[in-house]
């Protein structure tokens, strides 16, 4: 097959955006608002590109893309420094090991491996922070972050439906 | 020269190898970066440039988006208020006849603590002066539960302040910079407060998990805890002052003892930084390390001995004359020396003969 037609994605596009509107969105429901009692839930925004960015294509800037959005949560949530990036990270190699079992399957599907990657993330978090603080984190609070989370899976599959098929020679 | 008109133009690396071998560098990285992370030893220098200066940053991009948010809670406030007005009265009424026996019962108390203070010469805490500042963002996460307040530095609030809402404890500064602190609450998992049940006395570590109602660990004594007793800070180790409230004793559904936080039947918005100092951080370390103690009067061992009182001699051995005047009980003054007393504190020069 020639690769003549294949275009090369832009970086700026399917990596840039993507990180900036994660950034904007963390920081947007980080807002203290308290209406009855009633907090703003806190989804782990980097985990839509983690997962798409990993089925897309594999890359060598998304990695470290991963590891900046992960750095920027550790720093702006006030955590430890590196555990965010090492999580999403280990759910993004996860993903891009199985992505030929992943790509083309139908949306609840690939929403029930979007949580499954998002729990591989939250269990590695759950861990390093044990091995770090060592102190074991409330799982009531690592499940409500997971399921806010999981909720996020329609951005992602945004995201594969604009640049799965961009690049042609990874389909 | 362009690279591909290179020699090693025509070199094709498999675009799934070098992915790989990038994922293994970020990863190698963030590694790298959790383990020189100090954020467990809470200390103003493991507090770096990095996140000081994104903490600047994030300060007014927060406030400005937290803004609408504050307004829109006010404006539900305000709703409500209009709707549950008449409830609202009918538990402010309850609510001020029971605090009005309080308030006698507080007066007589203080009346009384102001007599025993002035019977037993008690030193009083000074008032501990403090920052008022506004939260522009939060964490709610498992592994993080911090907020940013809009005050720093130029304030004087310091690392390892104590923060209050106006009903109890949330935590403590653990970064300062220009402009904004961050404050780590009682729920994270790195924080741990000395704090006591106000009915017993019994201390206990208040221990976050990152869920809303943190843990009380190292609990001693037989039935030191009830359902609903009072925790308060204990002051223990000086970080904290003594009293501060904190929460109200549960029992876990994991069978552990928990505290409901008082703080958090308000909305955080509005925190107070006490701007407290303990006593060892009060002390003049410099004076305390001068070397200008006065002189010790040591005894000389040989006077001693000599002017011990001798054994008591059998009366069929003693002389007549010596039985009337029994030697006085008080010990006798060492004699003086011809050396003054200073020469035997004196140390002597190294290398001296001896």
């Amino acid at each position: 097959m020639s690769m003549s037609g294949a275009r090369p994605l832009n970086p700026g596009r399917w990596l840039g955006v993507p990180m900036l509107l994660c950034i904007v969105a963390t920081v947007v429901f980080s807002a203290p608002i308290r209406i009855w009692g009633l907090q703003l839930p806190e989804p782990v925004f980097a985990m839509v590109p983690a997962f798409a960015w990993a089925l897309i294509r594999p890359s060598i800037l998304a990695p470290f893309a991963i590891l900046l959005l992960g750095l920027f949560l550790d720093i702006f949530w006030g955590g430890p420094t590196g555990l965010w990036g090492l999580a999403l990270l280990v759910a993004y190699a996860l993903v891009l090991i199985l992505r030929n079992m992943m790509t083309g399957q139908s949306r609840p599907m690939l929403w029930i491996w979007f949580a499954g990657a998002t729990a591989v993330a939250m269990t590695a978090g759950f861990l390093f922070t044990m091995l770090d603080s060592l102190a074991m984190p409330s799982l009531l609070a690592v499940f409500w972050q997971f399921l806010v989370t999981a909720l996020l899976f329609p951005f992602a599959h945004r995201l594969l439906d604009r640049f799965e098929d961009a690049d042609v020679r990874f389909r | 020269m362009p690279f591909r008109e290179g020699p090693l133009g025509d070199l094709k690396v498999p675009l799934t190898w070098t992915a790989a071998v990038a994922l293994i560098v970020a990863a190698v990285i963030a590694v790298a970066f959790l383990l020189a992370d100090r954020r467990e030893t809470l200390q103003e220098q493991a507090y770096g440039v990095t996140r000081q200066t994104v903490d600047v940053v994030a300060k007014p991009v927060s406030g400005a988006i937290a803004a609408p948010g504050r307004w829109t809670g006010l404006g539900f406030d305000y709703v409500r208020s209009y709707f549950f007005t008449a409830s609202e009265n009918r538990r402010l009424k309850a609510e001020l006849a029971e605090m009005r026996q309080w308030r006698d019962r507080a007066l007589d108390l203080q009346d009384q603590n102001q007599r025993f203070k002035s019977l037993m010469g008690l030193r009083t805490d000074p008032p501990i002066p403090m920052a008022a500042a506004r939260v522009v963002a939060d964490s709610r996460g498992p592994f993080a539960n911090t907020r940013l307040a809009d005050a720093g530095s130029e304030r004087g609030i310091v690392v390892g302040n104590p923060v209050l809402n106006e009903r109890g404890l949330i935590g403590r500064v653990v970064g300062v910079s220009r402009g904004a602190s961050r404050v780590l609450l009682l729920t994270d998992i790195a924080s741990r407060t000395p704090v006591m049940i106000d009915r017993t006395n019994a201390r206990a570590i208040l221990t976050g998990d990152g869920g809303p109602n943190p843990k009380l660990e190292y609990l001693r004594g037989v039935d030191p805890i009830q359902q609903g007793d009072r925790v308060v800070t204990s002051g223990d180790g000086g970080v904290v002052p003594r009293g501060l409230p904190v929460g109200a004793a549960v029992k876990g559904l994991d069978g552990r003892w928990r505290v409901v936080l008082f703080a958090d039947q308000s909305s955080i918005d509005y925190i107070r930084v006490l701007l407290f100092k303990d006593f060892a951080q009060l002390a003049d370390e410099k004076a305390l390390q001068t070397r200008s103690l006065p002189p010790v009067t040591t005894e000389d061992p040989q006077t001693s001995i000599l002017s011990a009182p001798k054994p008591p001699i059998p009366a069929a051995t003693l002389p007549a004359a010596t039985t009337t005047a029994p030697a006085p009980a008080q010990p006798r003054p060492a004699a003086p020396r011809p050396a003054a007393p200073a020469a035997a504190t004196t140390p002597a020069p190294a290398g001296a003969p001896r």
